[in-house]
């Protein structure tokens, strides 16, 4: 070998990828290498977002990036002795990673360069298109961003789908001392994952659509709100920021303009009622997270009281891409008034699961069977639940669904965050049920009634008909008890608790009428150290 | 000390708190009295704060803290089956400590590692597709 600059090798850093054993799989190759006197320089990147094959370590060769997974630390060192660090065919080869038909035939705009760059390298990331969307930005004025947004018909990705430029456009309109961005990036949704992959693969971009939608509404401070549950995304974010400042990026002169921005990075402390913006507002000015009641909604009086826009981390994602091309060509993808791509998350019981950024209008089926393979187990697939704990359980007969708001409403089903949480034929839906009830219970912030103790009624309830204890009358009382907590309660806690359980009542009547054997609670965290 | 530090900072408690649970490994009990006194807060405040948050502790833990995700993605692959055994195998339940103060058990509700479930996360290193063979594998390797 007489290679004179060293084979670049990428070993994902994703905490998906390092969960099953990335780290050491990075460190085994560069021993091997080492040992055979072969250079090679390890670039460690965000998944590509195909997880089950992680960890996929990819190798460039002229012939481009090629691919090999899933890669165990163990098989580090024969991949190198059959000629992986020449790309060289073998039992894990992918072939050209551009060329593996489950990333090509995705449409990739926010997650363009996640798992293809080193995620804080500004060089790689301005080679792959980053920083167009905001210098295209920076030379329109305030308002022409706005409208740009508006005309793009992005909504909100955390789950409401609230047009995000109106959001804009009211905290633009309303004048203050000082106005602020807040991402919320409290992914807390299981079966969600594509905050952390972009706020840990890519996370200039999160950064540029924070700065853009600043200087549109003419905000100078902008929050990070991230969980505690996301130490990777933390630590990345922070290094991407303090990066961004010394390149000028962020403070006094953004890109030698006379806009202003600040950026802070701040913690949430486990409590999944932080994804709901009023929470996270309170959480972020130091205080209990329960949530405010609304109006005046935060982009009018948000966080300290200043307007606000409070976003989620793939709507701010979506910032980017939209800005560097046009609101019309962003528009062209999706269906009625689902516009543009969603970053859909394949998970639970899956094959196949990890990310497919695809234009909205996709099938539900064609995620889930065709992306997704099916189950992990090989079982039919019974149920999926879409939109994290609060969105509903679909049967498999609903395939057929698009996937876009305005049909996911009509189906008494939401997209919300675009996680799918796939089950088999193994699960028992009356104890989903009861978890989702009895999750809404653990989380309530306790501020409204109907959700606080709503919950908690509803987990007896859920037994009581289990138990075949007045199962007729206590099937109308659930009803009743779905309906306030859906009318009554403050916010989308308690206001979707009931979608799961009565999704799960309507289309998997039998598991509710089986007989108490089948009754598992889930055991409450006891006492002890909290 | 850290609360005197990060004072001038707006909305800064949680921070703070975090800062402090990094230092000692949790919040000993004076904590809320000193933090409030410092920021000028009540002390019910400062308390709310504490045990609003399931992250924040006010008794330390064992030398390892094991948390086992039981959201749904995680259920679906297993994990009420991965908690009972988890619970069996280490004779205490979530949120519990044990006797030897070896280890820490607790539940969290997703560590966004929906794809490969069963999820544990071990002194602050995550672990995928975990059934209960590989989780026995790891707690020895951490504890022995």
């Amino acid at each position: 070998m007489s290679a004179t600059s060293p084979t670049v090798v990428y070993v994902p850093r994703d905490s998906a990828a390092r969960s099953v054993g990335a780290d050491e799989v990075a460190d085994r190759i560069a021993l091997a290498a080492a040992e055979r006197h072969r250079d090679v320089r390890i670039v460690r990147n965000g998944s590509r977002g195909l997880l089950w094959l992680e960890p996929m370590v990819e190798v460039v060769t002229a012939g481009g990036r090629v691919a090999y997974g899933p890669v165990t630390p163990d098989d580090a060192e024969s991949l190198v002795d059959v000629g992986m660090l020449d790309g060289a065919d073998n039992e894990l080869s992918l072939g050209v990673t551009d060329e593996i038909e489950w990333l090509r035939s995705q449409q990739r705009l926010m997650f363009r360069r996640v798992g293809v760059i080193d995620p804080l390298s500004l060089e790689e990331y301005e080679a792959n298109g980053g920083g167009a969307g905001l210098r295209r930005a920076l030379a329109m004025s305030p308002a022409e961003v706005v409208t740009e947004v508006i005309d793009s018909g992005l909504r909100g990705r955390g789950g409401a789908g609230f047009p995000a430029g109106v959001k804009w456009r009211t905290a633009l309109d309303t004048d203050a001392d000082v106005k602020y961005v807040c991402c919320n990036a409290d992914e807390g949704d299981s079966g969600t994952f594509a905050d952390r992959m972009l706020m840990e693969g890519d996370p200039f971009t999160l950064v540029e659509g924070m700065l853009i939608c600043g200087y549109a509404v003419g905000a100078t401070h902008g929050f990070v709100y991230v969980r505690s549950e996301y130490p990777d995304a933390i630590a990345t974010l922070n290094s991407a920021i303090e990066i961004l400042y010394a390149r000028g990026w962020l403070g006094e002169h953004v890109l030698g303009s006379d806009a202003e921005f600040d950026l802070t990075v701040r913690v949430g402390a486990g409590a999944y009622i932080c994804g709901e913006e009023t929470s996270m507002l309170e959480s972020l000015e130091g205080r209990r997270g329960e949530i405010r009641v609304k109006p005046p909604i935060p982009a009018i009086r948000g966080l300290f009281g200043r307007p606000t826009v409070v976003n989620n981390v793939l709507t701010l994602g979506s910032v980017p891409a939209i800005l560097a091309g046009s609101a019309a060509a962003y528009a062209e993808h999706g269906v009625d008034r689902s516009l543009g791509t969603q970053v859909f998350q394949l998970a639970g019981n899956i094959a196949r699961g990890g990310v497919v950024e695809t234009s909205f209008g996709i099938t539900l089926g064609e995620l889930v069977l065709g992306y997704g393979g099916g189950t992990r187990t090989g079982r039919p697939v019974r149920a999926v639940q879409v939109g994290g704990p609060l969105g509903a359980y679909l049967p498999a007969d609903r395939f057929d669904l698009p996937m876009a708001y305005e049909s996911f409403a009509a189906a008494g089903a939401m997209v919300g965050h675009g996680g799918i949480v796939v089950f088999d034929d193994s699960v028992d839906m009356a104890q989903q049920a009861r978890f989702a009830m009895e999750f809404c219970a653990e989380e309530s912030c306790g501020k409204c009634t109907p959700c606080r103790v709503g919950a908690v009624r509803g987990v007896e309830v859920i037994d009581r008909i289990v138990a075949d204890v007045d199962r007729d009358l206590n099937l109308v009382l659930l009803g009743d008890l779905c309906e306030v907590m859906t009318e009554g309660s403050l916010c989308a806690m308690g206001g979707l608790t009931p979608m799961p359980v009565r999704s799960a009542l309507e289309h998997f009547p039998e598991d509710f009428s089986r007989g108490p054997a089948l009754v598992r609670p889930v055991a409450p965290a006891e006492g002890g150290p909290r | 000390m850290i609360a005197a530090a990060r004072k001038a900072e707006a909305g800064a408690l949680i921070e703070i708190l975090h800062e402090i649970q990094a230092e000692f490994g949790y919040l000993p009990a004076e904590v809320p009295a000193l933090v409030a006194d410092e920021l000028n807060l009540s002390r019910a405040e400062v308390h709310g704060v504490v045990t609003f948050y399931r992250d924040f502790r006010s008794q330390p833990v064992g030398r390892t803290t094991v948390r086992v995700c039981r959201a749904e993605a995680c259920q679906s692959v297993g994990a009420h089956q991965l908690a009972e055994h988890a619970t069996a195998r280490l004779g205490v339940g979530f949120g519990q400590t044990t006797p030897d103060h070896s280890v820490t058990l607790d539940q969290v509700f997703c560590f966004g590692n929906c794809a490969l479930g069963p999820t544990v996360e071990i002194n602050g290193l995550l672990y995928g597709r975990v059934d209960p063979e590989r989780f026995d594998a790891l707690v020895a390797g951490e504890t022995s």
